[in-house]
């Protein structure tokens, strides 16, 4: 049990682009931490750097209060479940989770006490004799996971494990590892490029891209209030919609106007944006956020917008229609019972009280912190 | 519904077929794969004339063999002998050259794969300085002619002589100097030396393409770097060493040329050094030759059969793919 500091960690590879740039994250003890991206963005590289597998270029990494960065990977106290599965083909299953202990030399009793206890908790007790290649995927994975979980780690990393599952086994196995995380009261440290994986299991998510933190928070409140731009478009399926516009007075209230539509805004968006007057923003709107007219739930404050539709695309219990206006592509998640058709017009409603606005410029969110000065208040108040 | 499982309705579909259907299919497609089989095996029979010609000969009678070509033995009179054999086993010596050159060719066949073995895996998967510079020079090595390397490794053995002269110059049951010239140590490094740069080159491709994730995951279970080769690259490589083991034994035991500079004592003398002075001291009894070549053949064969089970398709399933 331990959790984990980053302190201003950077990682440069030989062409001397930083794969990972001034990282600084604490994980308290216990968390299930997802560290989401696209590819490239120094997710893989982060888990690597606190597994032993890369040098640190720069700064320190911290397990529990033990200085790592010279400590080899054998000795950090981790234990690591490949994308791979990374299993030893010529051995056994049993001989694959038995492999780590042997190596330490623990008593052949403890041994077999540890692999019948994570092959019971994970269902694979009829298994052990086999070689991996006489394993479905499914099982192989379990078999990467219980070689983890027999070494009784501090931390546990994750590498993508799931992603060469199919989609049924990986919904499947997304809450078996929740599961795990109760049960066992260990940190896991998750990697993975699908933000479904992040908003269903972490406690709380980091979203990287080009090395850097974009931001730190537990899964809703990315989904809120996302910080900047590409938190916005990275989190949420469909994505975030963004159109041009700009903040005009309109009969003494504040409005945004895109494309001919003039969504007036209130409240605290109000005082956001005050500063704005004039000046042009990017607007973000969730697919979720657009109703169409005849199905707009009660209480929703909203402007009403006619568009094209251009798509369809029916999930059963909801709709993905892709509308078209002036020239501008943009989704809407409607109810099934809307009956839209390709090449009809359609009226939709824009829910006024969840709009995202930006800043074109630096793409931060108009109101809220900076992500840096929100992950350099946590280093300070939790660095060991 | 459930969608329809697409090989069940294939298999339906060839069930439902008339029979007459079903036959016509496969004449069709053995007369299309015909020019493959012909071609395949005409080229087979083509390669091992050559060898069934010495089989046969070394069966036939000398008075034959010179008169006759080895065709004419499936004709009449039908007259194979086992006299060549004997002929070739009761030389003077063979008997010693067979143990001869086992005692030249397995060690040197050994050493090879060790020192190959631990030297891929660092070219493969350790970081050290200049190592590709070094792993190039290696393989650079592969172009030198043997030739070329005969005298000055030959002064340099002669000087060693000396060297090792205070050890007596008697090994004891082998025979023969410490190392040297004239000494079994001497050709087994020889020997490990010429085959070394092939043998590295073929390791290191091998190793370098087993999947990372297996070499990181054993770092993390615990195990060093002598740990990951013995118990995690040695197993998966049996393919790539049988591959080797086969290569560097036939070459070893086949060489004529290393041993005949280096070990020129005739108590020391390999098959190949014997079978050669056996003809020229017959002169042209070539029905001998046949002969000899048989025995001097079998012992790869089994070699080569022996090691065969370890080439094996696919050892890497099951470890890296989902």
């Amino acid at each position: 049990m331990a959790g984990v500091t980053f302190d201003k960690v950077t990682k440069r590879f030989d062409s001397g682009l930083p794969a990972v740039n001034d990282f600084n994250l604490v994980v308290p003890d216990r968390e299930f931490l997802v560290l989401v991206g696209p590819s490239g963005s120094g997710k893989s590289t982060a888990l690597r750097l606190l597994a032993g597998l890369e040098e640190i270029t720069e700064g320190r990494i911290f397990i529990g209060d033990r200085l790592v960065n010279n400590i080899s990977p054998k000795d950090r106290d981790i234990a690591m479940v490949f994308q791979s599965y990374a299993l030893y083909p010529h051995m056994t299953v049993y001989d694959n989770m038995a492999f780590g202990l042997t190596l330490r030399k623990v008593p052949k009793e403890e041994i077999r006490k540890r692999v019948g206890e994570a092959a019971r908790i994970l269902g694979i007790e009829g298994l052990l004799k086999r070689k991996p290649r006489a394993l479905s995927g499914g099982q192989r994975q379990r078999v990467a996971l219980g070689r983890a979980i027999v070494r009784d780690p501090a931390v546990f990393l994750f590498d993508e494990p799931l992603s060469n599952l199919d989609a049924k086994l990986r919904v499947q196995t997304r809450a078996e590892i929740s599961k795990l995380h109760l049960r066992l009261g260990t940190t896991f440290i998750y990697v993975t490029h699908d933000q479904v994986e992040a908003m269903t299991m972490a406690t709380r998510i980091v979203v990287m891209n080009q090395g850097t933190i974009q931001q730190i928070g537990i899964p809703q409140e990315l989904y809120d209030r996302p910080r900047n731009l590409f938190v916005a478009g990275f989190i949420g399926s469909p994505a975030m919609n963004f159109f041009d516009g700009t903040v005009v007075r309109e009969e003494g209230a504040l409005a945004i106007e895109t494309d001919g539509i003039r969504l007036p805004v209130a409240g605290e968006k109000e005082k956001q944006l005050s500063s704005y007057l004039g000046k042009k923003v990017t607007l973000g709107i969730r697919p979720e956020n657009i109703h169409a007219a005849d199905f707009t739930p009660m209480g929703i404050r909203g402007s009403v917008v006619e568009a094209e539709v251009e798509v369809t695309e029916s999930l059963g219990n909801e709709e993905i229609l892709y509308l078209m206006r002036d020239g501008k592509q943009f989704l809407a998640r409607v109810d099934p019972r809307t009956g839209a058709r390709p090449g009809i017009k359609i009226r939709v409603v824009i829910d006024l009280e969840r709009l995202h606005t930006f800043d074109p410029e630096s793409g931060e969110s108009i109101g809220l912190p900076a992500a840096e000065e929100k992950a350099e208040q946590e280093i300070q108040t939790a660095s060991p | 519904m459930a969608p329809p499982n697409p090989s069940a309705t294939s298999e339906a579909a060839v069930k439902a077929r008339p029979v007459g259907v079903q036959i016509g299919e496969a004449v069709r497609k053995f007369a299309g794969r015909l020019p493959l089989h012909v071609s395949v095996i005409g080229l087979a029979a083509l390669w091992s004339i050559p060898t069934i010609a010495l089989l046969v000969s070394s069966f036939r009678d000398p008075g034959l063999v010179v008169t006759s070509g080895w065709w004419n033995a499936v004709k009449d009179p039908f007259s194979f002998t086992l006299d060549n054999y004997e002929t070739v086993l009761d030389q003077n010596g063979m008997a010693r050259s067979f143990l001869n050159s086992l005692l030249i060719t397995i060690p040197s066949t050994l050493l090879t794969i060790l020192v190959a073995a631990f030297a891929a895996y660092a070219f493969a998967w350790m970081r050290f300085p200049l190592r590709n510079f070094l792993f190039l020079v290696m393989v650079g090595l592969l172009v030198v002619p043997l030739q070329m390397t005969l005298i000055p490794v030959l002064k340099l053995y002669v000087s060693l002589n000396d060297w090792f002269g205070f050890l007596g110059n008697d090994v004891p049951l082998l025979g023969g100097r410490w190392f040297g010239t004239n000494s079994y140590a001497g050709i087994w490094v020889a020997h490990t030396a010429y085959g070394l740069p092939f043998a590295v080159y073929l390791l290191r491709n091998f190793f370098g393409g087993l999947p990372r994730d297996l070499f990181e995951s054993a770092y993390l279970d615990g195990a060093s770097d002598f740990k990951v080769f013995r118990r995690i690259v040695l197993p998966l490589s049996m393919p790539a060493i049988a591959a080797l083991a086969i290569f560097q034994f036939l070459w070893v035991w086949n060489d004529l040329l290393v041993a005949l500079i280096f070990l020129g004592d005739p108590d020391r003398a390999p098959m190949t050094l014997t079978i050669t002075n056996l003809v020229s001291s017959f002169g042209t009894s070539y029905q001998l030759l046949t002969a000899a070549a048989f025995v001097s053949m079998a012992l790869p064969l089994v070699v080569f059969f022996a090691l065969q089970r370890y080439f094996v398709q696919g050892i890497l399933a099951g470890s890296v793919k989902g």
